[in-house]
């Protein structure tokens, strides 16, 4: 059961109108495994993670999580069988102050039939999970509204909300790209935390030096297709993987 | 009978058409949607009345004068009222849902309505069409109505203005880095809508008496149309025109003229039940997702 | 010397946030005053009153219930330019039960917010997944639509609407339901958005997108935000059936619709206090305007726009801000 893979991606294409964004990528990964996708701009990283978490539906493929398809099922759907992700431009709820952001996942049908999901006890809840993505527990920023809170906690926030519906997989959509190199240094503990939990990871980077270090394995996105998959040495390897960054031939 | 409900089905379906392109353009540049457009179109056809019948201008001059007042009236209401709430849909809906009811009950106040309340028809007399004879003015409205759809085709894609109004229906932000005045651009959006309400009026109203009612109805018909050829598609618009226009004549024709007016709210709620975004709605996956 | 306005809020409004409100009088009377104050107001004006503004106060009781249920659709971004929808549909619902049936009415009211709320539910339903300006221009098309089908198809009374209704059976009711339920609904729909589920609400209002990807399915809760609205509106449409004795075509007229919108933008839109406010003001104004005819309607108009453009939060967060903070000129260094 352990080897077996926990979300597959099978053949999956995606055109809108002639532009093919995602064209027959295939990949899979188990639980605890930590998967790196990079590629240039534009090469349908983003696509593939809405098209995971159905925010967009496949023009064809399938998709498997915990054995069963689901590529076509609605976004809310896919949370509750455990898919989180996080938004590249974070989409926190402005109003709401920021531990409140947290009582919606908690809301969600998925935390309901777990343990402690009981009313009442959310915004404990929300304020521990908080405090394990680095809000301090003594400060007041917990207490702030969204609206005003620098990126960096804008990102924490978005990985909060992802980890508060206690997922199988989370999808973190660029996480680290506006943040400094200590704030990145920060974060990285907790997604090794997420990871030794037994949760798998799908990492959608630009932050290429700090994702190889964390990274399990890697695959390598250009035009919509996969054009390398491997650990960090054998993708920095590959000659298509140079020249996709490049843009030249590399002899 | 059934050859001449054709050639009537047609004139109806470019009367519905010719009121929702200026409610569509409008919308489908600035993302505005008037819902003054039902008090601008009587507006339109009063202030016309006014000039023929009280200031006295000879008909051209009365009927140009209107349109101006009325695209002058949508470029104030964007520049004074709309440009302050811009980007905030209540306030948008409210201000010009809010205008739209002050002018139509202030001309009903004022007692603009009853039988002495007409336009003249810009030619008289009728022409025999196949098989059925249609007032000349009919015609016109058929020729004005495919003159605006094509002109404005024309003007949105080739010309400069025309371009810079569609760079800011795609994208408002790069279209602002590019050097376009989006709020010039939506002021002439509305004012451009506004015309087309003015000229649409002019041209209709001839077919009977300008009432307040008339407001709401083109209102209504505007609305309609764009919600079943979905928001913002030109093509849709004519082509969604064409199926109400159609499916109202045929009605009046075979069944009880009293049923046409239902004819666009069960295709509304046809259209809403089966494919939410309207038949061509471009934006669909945008629209979709709230 | 360049100024600006600093507002701080009241030491009371800061230490009654805490749990030190239960330790002193004064805080739990600056706790309490603003949720009793308007009930003995209501009450007072209710036994005090002349007949003829007794009528008034009933009417601003109906406009009020219809103005909430107007904010409680806001809440997430439907926007309703036909209130009068709701309102009609309740008074026939209400109104044809009791005369085809002789439906008490303790039974017809109660079955008009259920039947009727779910009526509007099924129609509007496939709205809920569009941009709130779809919602807008079929809210706007349907009570008309429904006007002239009463009217061509001649079903229920036809243009003459059905007479001889019954009525309550004790005339204090005519006065005290309608508040009771104004007031329930007030403080209902208030509690009911500080609660986790409010919260979902608002959060789908600010980001849709992200309410999804956190497990929730909107649809669901806009079904229920619509079901809830239409219920309140029809409640307010099935009771003056009953108390006008007649349901007919001016229920679907555009003064239910216009009225509901003017009072939420004057009083202040979301707050649910003001658009009660609002009714409190404009219905009282429109009885003094009744003179002017159809003006009235030119001046709700002109009200909208100038409320929207100049003062778009409306009377009750201002009320409110001066309840809670004072304010100073403090000197920018």
């Amino acid at each position: 059961m352990h080897n077996s893979p926990l979300l597959r991606v099978n053949n999956i294409t995606k055109r809108f109108g002639g532009i093919t964004a995602v064209n027959e990528i295939t990949f899979e990964i188990k639980k605890g495994e930590l998967l790196g996708v990079i590629g240039p701009n534009g090469s349908g990283k983003t696509t593939l993670a809405n098209l995971i978490t159905g925010f967009v539906k496949p023009t064809s493929g399938t998709i498997t999580f915990h054995g069963k398809d689901i590529h076509s099922l609605p976004p809310h759907k896919r949370v509750l069988l455990g898919i989180a992700r996080t938004f590249q431009m974070v989409k926190p709820f402005y109003q709401l102050a920021a531990y409140k952001n947290l009582i919606i996942p908690l809301c969600s049908q998925r935390v309901k039939d777990m343990e402690g999901g009981k009313y009442g006890e959310r915004d404990d809840i929300a304020l521990d999970l908080l405090e394990e993505v680095g809000f301090e527990r003594d400060s007041r920023v917990a207490y702030k509204p969204a609206s005003i809170l620098p990126q960096g906690y804008l990102k924490r926030l978005e990985l909060a909300k992802a980890i508060a519906l206690f997922p199988d997989l989370i999808i973190l959509d660029e996480l680290f790209s506006g943040l400094s190199l200590a704030e990145v240094a920060s974060i990285i503990p907790i997604i090794e935390k997420l990871r030794v939990q037994g949760k798998a990871i799908i990492m959608i980077e630009h932050r290429l030096k700090e994702l190889f270090r964390i990274a399990d394995r890697i695959i390598v996105l250009n035009f919509g297709e996969k054009i390398a998959e491997g650990n960090a040495d054998e993708v920095m390897e590959s000659k298509a993987v140079k020249n996709a960054y490049l843009g030249a031939e590399t002899e | 009978m059934f050859l001449s409900t054709i050639v009537l089905g047609f004139i109806n379906s470019i009367i519905l058409a010719l009121v929702a392109l200026g409610f569509n353009l409008t919308f489908g540049i600035s993302g505005v949607a008037n819902f003054a457009y039902g008090g601008l179109y009587v507006f339109a056809g009063l202030t016309a009345w006014i000039f023929i019948n009280i200031v006295k201008l000879p008909y051209i001059v009365s009927i140009l004068l209107s349109i101006a007042a009325t695209s002058l009236f949508g470029a104030l209401i964007y520049r004074f009222i709309l440009q302050r709430v811009r980007g905030i849909e209540l306030s948008e809906v409210i201000a010009t849902f809010g205008i739209g009811l002050a002018v139509l009950e202030l001309f009903r106040y004022l007692g603009f309505y009853g039988f002495e309340y007409t336009l003249p028809v810009m030619f008289e007399g009728s022409i025999n069409l196949f098989v059925v004879t249609v007032s000349i003015q009919r015609v016109m409205i058929v020729i004005i109505g495919i003159a605006l759809a094509g002109g404005i085709w024309f003007f949105t894609h080739h010309t400069k203005i025309g371009l810079a109004f569609r760079g800011i229906a795609q994208d408002e932000y790069t279209a602002l880095t590019l050097g376009i005045d989006s709020d010039f651009i939506a002021t002439l959006s509305v004012a451009f809508g506004s015309t087309i309400a003015a000229i649409s009026a002019v041209a209709i109203f001839p077919l009977g008496t300008i009432s307040i009612e008339q407001g709401y109805v083109v209102l209504i018909n505007a609305l309609a149309v764009s919600i079943v050829g979905g928001l913002g598609s030109t093509g849709g618009l004519i082509i969604a025109a064409f199926i109400i226009g159609y499916l109202q004549t045929f009605t009046s024709a075979y069944i009880d003229t009293q049923w046409v007016m239902f004819v666009p709210p069960l295709i509304i709620l046809a259209v809403l039940a089966l494919k939410p975004s309207g038949l061509f709605g471009k934006q669909k996956e945008l629209e979709e997702r709230v | 010397m360049a100024k600006r306005k600093e507002r701080i809020d009241r030491g009371i409004k800061v230490r009654s946030d805490d749990i030190f409100a239960l330790s002193s009088w004064r805080e739990m009377l600056y706790l309490s005053s603003p949720r009793v104050l308007p009930i003995v107001i209501i009450l007072f004006l209710a036994i005090f009153l002349s007949p003829y503004w007794q009528r008034v106060l009933l009417s601003v009781a109906v406009f009020g219930i219809l103005s909430l249920s107007w904010d409680m659709l806001n809440q997430t971004g439907m926007i309703s330019l036909g209130q009068s929808l709701f309102f009609g549909i309740g008074a026939y619902f209400a109104g044809t039960m009791n005369h085809y049936f002789g439906w008490h009415p303790f039974l017809t009211i109660p079955f008009a917010m259920i039947a009727g709320g779910l009526f509007c539910t099924v129609i509007l339903m496939p709205l809920v997944r569009l941009r709130g300006i779809y919602f807008s221009m079929t809210t706007l098309i349907l009570p008309i639509f429904f006007e002239r089908l009463i009217e061509a198809a001649r079903i229920f009374g036809g243009t003459e609407g059905l007479t001889g209704l019954q009525s309550l059976p004790y005339s204090w009711l005519e006065l005290y339901l309608p508040l009771l339920f104004l007031l329930i609904v007030l403080f209902g729909f208030r509690r009911f958005m500080a609660s986790d589920y409010g919260l979902v609400l608002k959060g789908i209002h600010d980001n849709d997108q992200s309410v999804k990807s956190s497990g929730i399915n909107i649809n669901i809760y806009k079904a229920f935000v619509l079901f809830m609205a239409s219920a309140v509106g029809c409640f307010a449409g099935a009771f003056i059936t009953h108390v006008y004795l007649f349901v007919g075509m001016p229920v679907f007229a555009l003064d239910y619709s216009i009225l509901p919108i003017a009072s939420s933008v004057v009083g202040g839109v979301g707050t649910f206090a003001g658009p009660v406010l609002g009714a409190f003001i404009l219905v009282p104004l429109s009885e003094i305007l009744r003179q002017f005819g159809g003006l009235r309607i030119v001046f709700y108009g002109m009200f909208l726009v100038i409320f929207i453009v100049a003062l778009p939060d409306g009377i009750f967060p201002y009320i409110q801000r001066k309840y809670q903070q004072f304010e100073r000129w403090v000197e920018v260094k």
